[in-house]
């Protein structure tokens, strides 16, 4: 009975090991998130200042012209300048006075600049303008910066924790939600940085994917299910083809982009087009294997049942088996899209990988794509941009948990269908 | 002649002829049985007489500029002739619509062709991938040559611009890339092998469906995470931790090490490798589990004497796979692993690998003859034919185990 | 050498055997088979089958499960093509024309010479689309009124009409197994079809279901040719006029249904309708 006894406890050992290896894997995915999350939500809002901007008439327009053409060369940053120091009339010295100036950010002129070129008649009256606030200070502000280091350990010094806190205490400094994060393109200043660059990049490289290797795929999948010869050696040498396609690693075909799309056809680098043929080269064993699974699954008797009525086998496979199967294979297609949605390296090669403030006008401009942002705001050691990394990562993991959560509807749909 | 005036006219064109073909049916089919329906008819006029016309444009085209560079005739003219190509064919098409002409066989075989070319995508691929890092790779193998990539155990690709120029060798021996993948791969199976193992073994064997049904999912989006997501997870907790866990045991660690990036990708692969082995457990036929049972055995005794071993083959063949993803993969390392070319087996420093040196080399520089840009073609073609091996041998192995069990 | 002599012996006695026993012949054909062999790959399905099929009659086709009643069937309107093991000779003629030629449509083929299945197969359509998907691909209506008219008087025809008068949107799978095999017989009869070709129609149905299909098939004979393969005899003696019997790939004896199921010629069609096997 003894031995019993120690087989059982052998029994409980290996079912405990099972267990333990869940829960690491499901820890190890909590952590991942968690520290993502933890790292990334405060970068959904942005700190403002509210500056007493006095539109000086003799500062912007001095000559009474009323002409944008002439008040949009005026100084703009002496007028920002001007309102810090009305805010802290106290502040003297130049180092003190530039030190002062940084606390917001340095689009705070062109916030201002696009305020007069909406209402010319603004100028000579004083408003409250929120502008926003420089980077370390939105830090500070998020608490992400801890005020009792010592004043040597943290970015900002005292005299400017001075400033903040009297702004606190005004109520002169506010948090708002972070609109600049998805209206603007790369920056080198991360309180001006945003992902919209990289979000349409990755719009419009995706519009390609899908334009060339759903309907590539689709058309490859029901041939090779549907009409291809049986035993057939270049239905085979195809079959072998794909299966091997779907295990090339992803940066092969940004080696091939390199040398045949960009060297050879000489088209556009860093450009959305490019990057979307690339992706749809590596997206299209990935939609074809699903959508044969989806096309064998369906039930001969249909197949049969419309030919029985003297229906041609085109019109059997398009009118029956195609309707039946279409959940399924826009499954696969929705999860290849998730992946080439989530691929980097690729980019990386046809140099997707640039600084771009500019906004994508269309499908040759150049353009980032989400995950090579993640990449590139990676690399930087600013606190500022390793909370915007962060929130990339929010915004990609919430489209590809909204494209997972589509094809499991499909998927359940298809599985009725089949049924 | 602009070249979308020329196809807006004749897919006007189409259209009507489309128009012409199903009224002419439609006349015989009063007085007669027609063998196709009406528009099958018109389709094929429509699509036969565009297909034929657009291969005229095309043929046309490349002819021009290969044969007769002199004779190159006006936009105009090609279109004119173009619209020629396209009534002569509708027309002969048109004089054979009769009641016995099978116009839905044709157009049933146009549409057949039509797949038939699509799935020969799949073939143009894999020759574009070859064709390009073969011909690139050549092209560095007349620079450097293949022994010394191949066995040479200095990689600096940076070429010297001054003689005196300090660690710019221009070095291209490729051995410590090949060391840095397979360290980091091996030390990602260690994390992922077990793991992924054992968490297939308990789903299958132990789990509830219910317990199924929820982490099954939660499994899979481990799964979809991007690559570049694991990365910056590895930057931003796992080498700080490491780092500080040196540290407490005092030793120097550097931020970028072979245990941080390996040990992310082991996590990425953590569940490839458990939904393979899943698949291969389940094909191990019930009888087998019962017959073992059936004896006394204990569910542990019959997953290690029984399952484990009839499922072997297909697990190794997994597992095989995962190490080619884990070669293969990019991001995790280019984040993590660091770019010096340490030939090292410690996973305390750091390495590099195969597709961090392709990455580097090509971003940025472009210079189509420097042995530094056409050495990442070289290695595309070693990683392309490293993956391509064990990818056969694995999907092989795992068939082979599925026929037997079928 | 002398195992090898036997088996020669005994190949060629069962093919004397497979000289099929009662006439084979009617008046008015539909449907002449002419030496009718099958092979799945190597593998001999049916062996020299030659049997005529009279108009407006119902044909039984009875036998053993794995006699061949099946692929014979499947012969008649070529359905056997979508195998890609199975291979057909000998010659069948519908209308003086061989339909086993190469270049014969099979598309047309299967218009004249429908088929309704073992298990219901309702395409996950309407009712109405699943009855009109016929005379539409085979542009048999010129408009919404007259493919109206089409699907309803086959609906009526197959007895189903009054049942799903008010849900035709109602998809095809949503009624009954008995319901669903009558949808299936209205959507044959929807392409005026010559020949129905019927594989076991209620061999999924429970009793009452089957006798109504029964009926429905003894009306329909007044406008079609019928086949049915059915492994229920007392089905064969209800529903047909002539009846043929399989054994092993031969059809080994054909009649009248009355004389087959009284008088039985052949020893093996005498042991299986007094149930010796089945």
């Amino acid at each position: 009975m003894n031995n019993l006894k120690s087989r059982l406890a052998k029994e409980k050992r290996f079912k405990a090991y099972g267990i333990i290896s869940i829960i690491t894997a499901l820890t190890l995915l909590t952590i991942l998130f968690v520290s993502i999350f933890s790292q990334g939500y405060t970068a959904f809002q942005e700190t403002r200042i509210q500056l007493p901007v006095y539109f000086d008439q003799e500062i912007l327009d001095p000559n009474k012209t009323s002409d944008w053409d002439n008040i949009k060369k005026a100084n703009f940053n002496g007028l920002v300048k001007q309102s810090l120091r009305n805010l802290f009339p106290e502040v003297s010295g130049r180092s003190n006075k530039r030190k002062l100036y940084k606390i917001v950010s340095s689009s705070a002129e062109y916030q201002i600049r696009n305020i007069v070129n909406n209402d010319l008649s603004i100028i000579g009256s004083k408003q409250n303008i929120w502008v926003l606030a420089d980077d370390d200070v939105d830090m500070l502000i998020k608490g992400n910066i801890n005020r009792n280091l010592p004043e040597n350990e943290r970015r900002i010094d005292d005299q400017e924790l001075m400033w903040i806190e009297y702004l606190e205490s005004e109520n002169l400094i506010k948090k708002v939600f972070n609109k600049t994060l998805f209206t603007s393109g790369d920056s080198s200043e991360s309180e001006q940085s945003g992902i919209l660059v990289a979000l349409l990049g990755s719009f419009y490289a995706l519009l390609i994917t899908l334009a060339l290797s759903f309907p590539i795929g689709i058309a490859t999948a029901v041939y090779l299910e549907e009409f291809a010869p049986k035993d057939n050696k270049f239905v085979d040498f195809i079959e072998v083809n794909i299966n091997n396609l779907a295990a090339v690693p992803s940066i092969i075909f940004g080696l091939l982009g390199l040398a045949i799309f960009l060297n050879f056809f000489e088209m556009p680098r860093s450009a959305p087009l490019v990057g979307g043929m690339v992706l749809s080269l590596m997206t299209l064993p990935r939609i074809i294997i699903p959508a044969r699974a989806a096309l064998k699954s369906v039930p001969p008797s249909i197949r049969e049942g419309a030919l029985g009525l003297g229906a041609s086998n085109v019109q059997a496979v398009f009118n029956h088996v195609l309707p039946i199967a279409t959940p399924g294979m826009l499954t696969g297609t929705i999860i290849g899209m998730a992946q080439a949605l989530g691929e980097s390296a690729p980019l990386l090669i046809i140099g997707m990988v640039a600084f771009i403030v500019d906004v994508p006008q269309g499908f040759t401009d150049p353009a980032t794509a989400l995950p090579v942002q993640i990449y590139l705001w990676a690399d930087t050691p600013e606190r500022g941009f390793v909370e915007r990394t962060a929130a990339v990562i929010m915004v990609l993991l919430i489209f590809l948990i909204l494209m997972n959560s589509l094809a499991i509807y499909l998927r359940k749909k298809f599985e009725k269908n089949i049924t | 002649m602009n070249i979308t005036i020329i196809l807006i006219t004749l897919v006007l064109l189409a259209a009507s002829s489309y128009y012409v073909g199903l009224k002419k049916s439609i006349s015989i089919q009063k007085s007669d049985k027609l063998h196709s329906a009406p528009i099958y008819h018109g389709s094929l006029l429509a699509i036969y007489s565009l297909i034929v016309s657009l291969l005229f444009i095309l043929i046309w085209h490349l002819f021009e500029n290969y044969l007769y560079p002199e004779f190159s005739l006006s936009r105009n003219l090609i279109f004119f002739l173009s619209l020629l190509v396209f009534l002569i064919t509708a027309l002969s098409v048109f004089l054979k619509i009769e009641k016995n002409f099978r116009a839905r066989e044709k157009v049933e075989n146009i549409i057949e062709i039509f797949l038939l070319i699509c799935s020969t995508v799949a073939i143009l691929i894999t020759i574009g991938i070859l064709l390009s890092v073969i011909f690139e790779a050549t092209r560095f193998f007349s620079m450097v040559p293949i022994t010394d990539f191949l066995f040479g155990t200095h990689w600096s690709p940076q070429i010297p611009i001054r003689e005196d120029q300090v660690g710019s060798s221009g070095a291209f021996g490729a051995i410590p890339l090949f060391t840095g993948t397979f360290l980091i791969a091996f030390i990602a199976m260690i994390i992922a092998g077990p793991i992924g193992l054992m968490s297939a073994i308990y789903m299958s064997e132990y789990a509830t469906k219910k317990t199924r049904d929820i982490i099954k999912p939660l499994t899979e989006i481990l799964a979809g995470i991007p690559t570049v997501v694991y990365g910056f997870f590895a930057v931003i907790v796992v080498a700080p931790f490491i780092r500080s866990s040196g540290e407490y045991f005092g030793l120097n660690i550097a931020s970028e090490s072979a245990l941080a990036a390996g040990l992310v990708m082991g996590i990425m692969i953590i569940p490839f490798v458990s939904s393979i082995s899943d698949d291969v457990i389940n094909a191990v036929p019930q009888n087998l589990k019962d017959g073992s049972l059936g004896v006394g055995a204990t569910k542990s005794e019959t997953i290690l004497k029984v399952i484990i071993p009839a499922a072997l083959p297909g697990i190794i063949g997994g597992l095989l796979l995962a190490i080619s993803r884990a070669i293969g993969e990019t991001m995790i390392v280019v984040m993590a692993a660091g770019m010096s070319a340490n030939l090292t087996a410690n996973p305390l420093e750091a390495v590099t690998t195969v597709t961090v040196q392709i990455l580097v080399l090509l971003v940025g520089d472009q210079e189509f003859d420097s042995p530094k840009t056409l050495a990442a073609f070289a290695l595309g073609l070693v990683l392309f034919f490293m993956t391509l091996i064990l990818n056969y041998v694995a999907l092989n192995i795992v068939r082979k185990y599925r026929e037997q069990y079928e | 050498m002398f195992d090898n002599e036997e088996l020669i012996k005994e190949t060629k006695s069962q093919a004397l055997n497979s000289e099929t026993v009662g006439d084979i012949h009617v008046d008015d054909p539909r449907i002449i088979a002419k030496n009718i062999n099958v092979f799945y790959g190597d593998k001999p399905a049916i062996n020299n089958a030659s049997i005529d099929i009279g108009k407006n009659e119902v044909l039984a086709m009875i036998g053993p499960s794995g006699c061949g009643k099946s692929t014979f069937l499947r012969c008649l309107n070529r359905m056997n093509d979508t195998i890609d093991t199975c291979r057909v000779e000998g010659e069948l003629f519908l209308d003086n024309e061989n339909i086993l030629d190469k270049k014969t449509d099979v598309v047309s083929l299967r218009a004249k010479v429908g088929m309704v299945f073992q298990k219901p197969n309702p395409f996950p359509k309407s009712i109405y689309d699943n009855v009109a998907y016929g005379p539409k691909i085979h542009g048999m209506a010129k408009n919404k009124i007259e493919l109206d008219e089409i699907v309803f008087k086959s609906l009526d025809k197959a007895g189903l009409f009054e049942e799903v008068k008010d849900r035709l949107d109602a998809p095809g799978t949503s009624i009954s197994g008995g319901q669903q095999q009558r949808l299936c017989i209205a959507r044959t009869i929807a392409v005026s079809p010559e020949v129905i070709l019927m594989d076991e129609p209620c061999s999924a149905l429970d009793p009452i279901a089957t006798a109504k299909i029964e009926e429905l098939i003894y009306d329909l004979k007044k406008n079609f040719t019928i086949v049915i393969v059915t492994h229920a005899m007392q089905q064969a003696a209800r529903v047909s006029q002539r009846t043929a019997y399989f054994h092993l790939g031969n059809l080994v004896e054909v009649g009248p249904t009355s004389k087959i199921f009284t008088t039985p010629q052949h020893k093996l069609t005498e042991s299986y309708i007094t149930g010796r096997f089945g």
